[in-house]
């Protein structure tokens, strides 16, 4: 991680505490994550206490305080999805990666995370991996988009 | 762009823009927005920006990437205009075609048009679609004209003519009272009056004032939000400063949710455009009023679309909801009067300084007026958004619209205001759809989920689905709904479970009443709402996943086993195949059979298993029959 990119997000903002979630996304965005180094940098610049940025990273669902896969798979378990058969979408990809929601694999290359709603309800059940969507999803389709990225 | 400082500069523009436009010439339109993008819509548009310049036609056609239309369960959609010829599932192979037929032979393509289930027969307009014919689509009804990302598409569609009306023409108290007689009511879940909101913040003696758009849209299963931002952020954005011309606000906010990139980036745009143009920023038309807008993504917390929580997330601290002794409108954003809308409810306000209260009030219900926006999903064959009169009944929009439920199924429910609102049965289906019927009904209009369900739909499922979310999202400030949340999901999945006891439905009716009565904020207060209407109407279900240990929707794993029916298994190999703990044993003209002990209930041999066969089936609440003794399972196969 580059100490640069963190000071150059941080100058994107007006230097005002207001801008902290703001400055976390784009942080998370930028990185994958949200590392110590920017925590600290924030803390410093800003004059943010560590415990109120600690409280804003780990409340949020977008953030992440460690380290992600390089392709992050979202199965959506919104309500159109869930009954169109999401959960049983969501059993096979954990079975499949060997990983709960919310955790990565060892090798670091697949994030697995369940969401709510993508907005694309028409296609339910949907998973997302990267910025590439896939609709109508079923058990038997799922090994094959896994499979589909290295 | 040099600024537009007057009215008549204004409509000096528009006529340009206009005078420019052949009506005649051919445009072609793409929904560009998140559910056509998802079936494929960048590659069709890649494909026809080709074939267009291969065939030398730049000159000759228009491309338009628009918003949402609506009918996404058929994307990607295209119209081509002027003769509003409408395409559906285009994929980029039918480009050529569509081309050399219909744009430049003007004939229209049978193959790719809407074909009426019933009768069989071709639509080739829009407007006849009976998905769209059925609908008054005030809101979403131009989306198709309008490339989101250009503000010169809004003007030429009457942008910002209300704007200008307002600011030139009346004074911020006939804008509040002509709100206020159009009797438009919050579309964010509430229904809340909106010029009582906007007269309580204007009339409190404390400066600045802000004001704020919801478009946080954390129901999850409702995306109406989503189009109307994505597809026409003007329209928010005039909205939005036409309230804060009413309240006397010079600064505001657009608190959009990240997980809708493609909303940020069109907002995000609109902005800069409007402010190029002189719809934002200093001296607005020359009017003297200024006002300035800036986006605030959200982090993904259902709770900070609350209206404290998302002001104190605004301010850049955690958003969790505080107790409104003191309402937001009076004391926001830094302690501020602070105005709250929703993305749709700020949507409806052009329309009303445009058309008048009157032409409002003439739309819609008793107490509810105008149109209101539904995301209707689940088990429907029209998946998608409507926009319909206030007051239409449940049972015209999801058979009327919405084509009515696939396959032979049977209707059971619908489900409408998301995490907050209730399951409504089948007698009720002639209820008019507005704020107050469904409220009548222990359910809400909430922001707009409408979630079908059919004979499939397990409704205890539903209800544990709604408080597994509403757990995870409870900030758990206060105790009744941090506490009782988590003991109601225990009860819940300990029901789906099979492992229910007697007293657990009054266990839960007891909770409902506790949260409903004592949380802080209205997710709490309103999080009972699937539970106690599930219990209400489809207390027997409960029953019987109690009491026999039986899903009668055969959902419900744990209550549910796998069966090969013996005299339909054609020994195709296909599951035991695709069995992942190989519980299937069988082979080559063997009829398979499931090890009970090794299932785990994936239920991938239930997909697996051709329809033509359908020999694997579900059993519910009965022991499952013994598997065939070994020695007969050979299979006989009748003579063809
Ligand atoms: C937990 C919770 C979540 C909410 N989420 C939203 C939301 O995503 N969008 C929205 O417009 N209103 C949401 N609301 C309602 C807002 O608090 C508020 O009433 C609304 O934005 C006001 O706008 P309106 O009067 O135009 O409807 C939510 C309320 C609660 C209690
Ligand atoms: S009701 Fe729930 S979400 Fe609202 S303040 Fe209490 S714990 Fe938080
Ligand atoms: S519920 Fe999955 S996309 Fe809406």
């Amino acid at each position: 991680m580059e100490a640069e990119k963190v000071d150059e997000i941080i100058d994107r903002h007006p230097a005002k505490q207001e801008v902290l979630i703001q400055l976390l996304l784009d942080m998370q965005n930028e990185f994958n994550w949200i590392p110590k180094q920017a925590i600290l940098r924030i803390n410093e610049r800003l004059q943010i206490p560590l415990s109120q940025i600690y409280r804003v990273a780990s409340f949020y669902k977008a953030m992440s305080l460690t380290p992600r896969g390089k392709h992050i798979v979202n199965v959506c378990l919104g309500t159109a999805c869930h009954v169109r058969g999401g959960p049983r979408i969501m059993d096979k990809v954990e079975e499949s990666l060997k990983i709960k929601a919310g955790k990565t694999t060892q090798d670091m290359k697949f994030t697995l995370e369940r969401v709510n709603c993508l907005g694309c309800c028409a296609l339910g059940p949907v998973i997302v991996v990267d910025k590439d969507y896939y609709g109508n999803v079923t058990t038997a389709k799922v090994k094959e988009i896994l499979e589909s990225y290295d | 762009m040099a600024r537009i400082n007057s009215n008549t500069e204004l409509e000096e523009l528009r006529q340009e823009i206009l005078s420019k436009r052949d009506q005649n010439k051919p445009r072609i339109a793409v929904c560009a927005g998140t559910g056509c993008l998802a079936s494929g819509a960048a590659k069709v548009i890649a494909a026809l920006k080709e074939e267009i310049k291969k065939q030398g036609l730049n000159a000759d056609v228009d491309i338009k990437e628009t918003g949402c239309p609506g009918f996404c369960e058929r994307g990607p959609i295209m119209v081509i205009y002027p003769e509003e010829i409408c395409y559906l599932q285009v994929k980029p192979d039918d480009i050529p075609e569509i081309i050399s037929e219909t744009i430049k032979e003007r004939k229209v393509i049978d193959r790719l048009l809407y074909t009426d289930p019933t009768t069989g027969e071709k639509v080739t307009h829009e407007s006849e679609i009976p998905f769209y014919k059925n609908q008054k689509r005030l809101l979403i009804g131009t989306n198709i004209n309008i490339d989101p990302k250009s503000i010169e598409d809004y003007l030429a569609i009457g942008g910002y003519r209300a704007l200008a009306k307002a600011l030139f023409d009346m004074t911020p108290e006939q804008v509040l009272e002509e709100v206020k007689r159009a009797n438009l009511r919050g579309r964010g879940g509430g229904g809340f009056p909106a010029a009582k909101k906007w007269e309580t913040t204007r009339n409190v003696p404390r400066e600045p004032k802000y004001v704020i758009v919801n478009a946080d849209e954390g129901d999850p299963g409702a995306f109406m939000d989503r189009a109307v931002l994505e597809g026409n952020p003007h329209s928010v954005l005039e909205g939005l400063v036409i309230s804060a011309y009413t309240i006397g606000s010079h600064e505001g906010f657009i608190y959009v949710r990240q997980e809708y990139p493609l909303a940020v980036e069109n907002v995000d745009i609109a902005i800069k455009q409007a402010e190029e143009y002189g719809f934002l920023g200093q001296n607005i038309l020359g009017s003297g009023f200024d006002f300035i807008v800036n986006v605030h993504r959200g982090a993904g917390a259902f709770v900070s679309g609350e209206s404290s929580a998302l002001m104190t997330a605004i301010e850049g601290k955690v958003g969790e909801p505080r107790p409104k002794y003191i309402r937001t409108a009076v004391s926001g954003i830094w302690e501020r009067p602070s105005n709250l809308n929703n993305v749709e409810t700020l949507a409806n306000v052009p329309l009303i300084i445009n058309n008048g209260a009157e032409w409002f009030t003439s739309i819609g219900t008793e107490g509810s007026k105008g149109t209101k926006i539904f995301s209707l999903v689940g088990k429907v064959n029209n998946t998608g958004l409507v926009e319909v009169p206030m007051g239409m009944s449940l049972r015209e929009i999801i058979y009327n619209i919405g084509g009515g439920i696939p396959g032979d199924k049977k209707f059971k429910a619908v489900q409408t205001g998301g995490p907050s609102g209730g399951v409504i049965p089948e007698q009720y289906l002639d209820t008019p759809v507005d704020f107050d019927e469904l409220t009548k009904l222990g359910s809400m209009m909430g922001s707009g989920g409408m979630i079908v369900m059919d004979e499939d739909t397990c409704v205890v499922d539903v209800a544990r689905y709604f408080v597994d979310f509403l757990c995870d999202e409870s900030c758990g400030k206060c105790i009744p709904c941090r506490e009782g949340l988590k003991h109601m999901r225990e009860v819940l999945n300990n029901i789906v479970e099979g492992k229910g006891n007697e007293g657990d439905i009054e266990l839960l009716e007891e909770l409902s009443r506790l949260m409903t009565k004592a949380s802080l904020c209205a997710l709490g207060t309103s999080a009972a709402n699937p539970v106690s209407t599930t219990i209400r109407y489809f207390g027997d279900e409960y029953q019987a996943h109690i009491k026999e240990s039986k899903c009668p929707a055969l959902v419900c794993k744990e209550l549910v086993s796998y069966y090969i029916e013996p005299s339909k298994c054609q020994a195709c190999m296909i599951c035991l195949r695709n069995c992942p703990v190989e519980a299937i044993s069988g082979g080559k003209n063997q009829i398979h059979v499931i090890d009970q002990a090794k299932c785990i209930k994936c239920g991938v041999c239930f997909d697996a298993c051709p329809t033509r066969f359908g020999a694997v089936i579900k059993i519910s609440g009965e022991p499952v029959p013994a598997s065939l003794p070994e020695k007969e399972r050979s299979l006989v196969r009748g003579k063809k």
